[in-house]
């Protein structure tokens, strides 16, 4: 038996994993973006018949997610820019939660839209 | 490629990356209002050479800045190293760029 | 007696009935098992004071490291209920949870026994990250004048009382996913040499930091500024040398 590691406790190391993770979904899902993007190859009838398969609402779940998905990895990946490259002040720890804000907005206004 | 290369063009693709993806996610949010249709997005794209360097550029940076970050993240947390995860990675690089400039090609041309 | 005056054995004859603490430490190796003890509590008690009071009293076999007990040899360190820590300057009233200790060996080093881990992996790899200070001057030479206050020297004051603990490192995911990074401890000094005016080897010791075990390698968890006992922050440290490293390679002089 081993105690969970404090490191795994703190808002740092959960930036980081919601960062990683929301990177691999995203690398993930491009090729299949990319694809469907290039069904318009074939005309837009193509595109469109893909367009009302996103229509359906696990697809919608699916893409708002990616949505959030993007926005959470550009406001975290924004801090680490910042504390890797720009001038040192601290961990900047309250910038975490103004990246899942800025997630979670840009995951309402899509709902609000869509 | 050394370390210090692939660092380097990770953060400089995400320098690159992160206006781009703020004006893709507002106009994600512009585009979904009121329904998606091939029609509306391609009356946007085609013919125009902006969206095609926008998005060209695009491709180009997520080709660079995705493949080094998953590199990252197999060598942490697998077995798998050295010549074979270095030769997987830069195929993921041609693969995005491929299938990425062949959407913009496909929306914009 | 001495020895007595020196050593806080004394505190169990004094609290034998009072309160008591549940103690569970890890004896073995890596493969071995939680010990439980009860450990009489008191009023002013660190962790070391606990460890120290096990091996007296109930394990003669218990295997642990400490010297100064004052916070500056940097040799007691432990994971203390899931957090690495100097046990020496850690009081078991801030630290205990509902009256209880885990306490287990550091993270990230072979382990010799119980509480002892074996530090060579962590002291290599200060000589790795090209960790040690060359000069130009000899004693014939008159004593270089460094500024206080200039921006470089700062930044080495900043970094330079490290005690070599290994909590840092203890407390770094990234040397736990891969064993080879030089960790924050090593690239701490590192940058400090990189902005001391007195170094003669600057470009050797970014090379070093620049490799693929490197400061580059670093996630910004934050973990090892969290953690370190005497305030130090290895991440701004790392972060100053992705910079330098960043920055000679947009001048082409990248290794």
């Amino acid at each position: 038996m081993k105690t969970t590691p404090e490191s795994r406790r703190g808002a740092g190391y959960r930036a980081f994993l919601a960062h990683r993770l929301s990177g691999l979904a995203l690398a993930v899902f491009l090729p299949a973006h990319f694809l469907t993007l290039g069904l318009a190859l074939e005309g837009a009838e193509a595109l469109d018949r893909f367009l009302a398969f996103a229509e359906l609402p696990l697809v919608k779940a699916a893409e708002w997610s990616l949505v959030v998905l993007l926005a959470t990895h550009l406001g975290l990946g924004a801090r680490l820019l910042v504390l890797e490259l720009g001038p040192w002040r601290g961990l900047r720890i309250a910038w975490v939660g103004w990246a899942v804000g800025i997630a979670a907005v840009t995951g309402l206004a899509f709902l609000a839209v869509a | 490629m050394s370390e210090s290369t692939l660092f380097a063009l990770q953060r400089l693709s995400a320098k690159l990356l992160a206006p781009l993806v703020v004006a893709h996610l507002a106009l994600i949010l512009y585009a979904v209002h009121g329904g998606l249709t091939a029609a509306e997005i391609l009356g946007r794209t085609q013919g125009s050479a902006t969206w095609g360097a926008f998005y060209g550029l695009f491709v180009v940076a997520v080709a660079v800045h995705a493949p080094i970050g998953v590199r990252n993240v197999v060598r942490e947390w697998t077995r798998w190293r050295g010549r074979s995860l270095d030769l997987a990675s830069a195929g993921l690089a041609i693969l995005l760029l491929a299938l990425g400039l062949r959407a913009v090609v496909a929306v914009v041309g | 007696m001495y020895i007595l005056a020196i050593f806080p054995t004394g505190i169990t004859d004094r609290v034998s009935a009072s309160p008591t603490l549940e103690v569970r430490i890890w004896r073995g190796t890596d493969t071995g098992a939680f010990a439980a003890y009860e450990v009489p509590a008191a009023e002013s008690q660190t962790v070391l004071d606990v460890v120290t009071w096990v091996q007296r009293h109930r394990e003669p076999a218990l295997a642990y490291r400490f010297a100064c007990r004052v916070g500056v040899c940097g040799s007691c360190a432990m994971t203390v209920n899931g957090r690495a820590r100097w046990t020496c300057r850690s009081h078991v009233k801030d630290v205990a949870r509902d009256g209880r200790l885990v306490i287990e060996p550091l993270r990230h080093l072979p382990r010799i026994k119980d509480l002892v881990c074996d530090l060579t992996p962590f002291f290599d790899k200060w000589r790795r990250a090209g960790g040690w200070f060359e000069g130009e001057a000899t004693r014939r030479e008159p004593m270089p004048a460094l500024a206080p206050g200039a921006e470089a020297r700062q930044t080495v004051d900043a970094g330079i009382e490290c005690i070599n603990c290994a909590v840092c490192y203890s407390a770094c995911d990234v040397v736990g996913w891969r064993p080879d990074y030089l960790g924050p401890a090593a690239l701490n000094r590192a940058w400090t040499l990189v902005n001391d005016a007195r170094h003669v080897r600057t470009r050797e010791v970014l090379d070093a930091t620049a490799t693929s075990d490197g400061c580059t390698v670093c996630h910004t968890h934050g973990n090892c500024t969290e953690h370190c006992p005497v305030g130090i922050s290895p991440t701004a440290a790392i972060a100053g040398l992705k910079r330098k490293v960043f920055r000679r390679w947009l001048r082409g002089g990248h290794a």
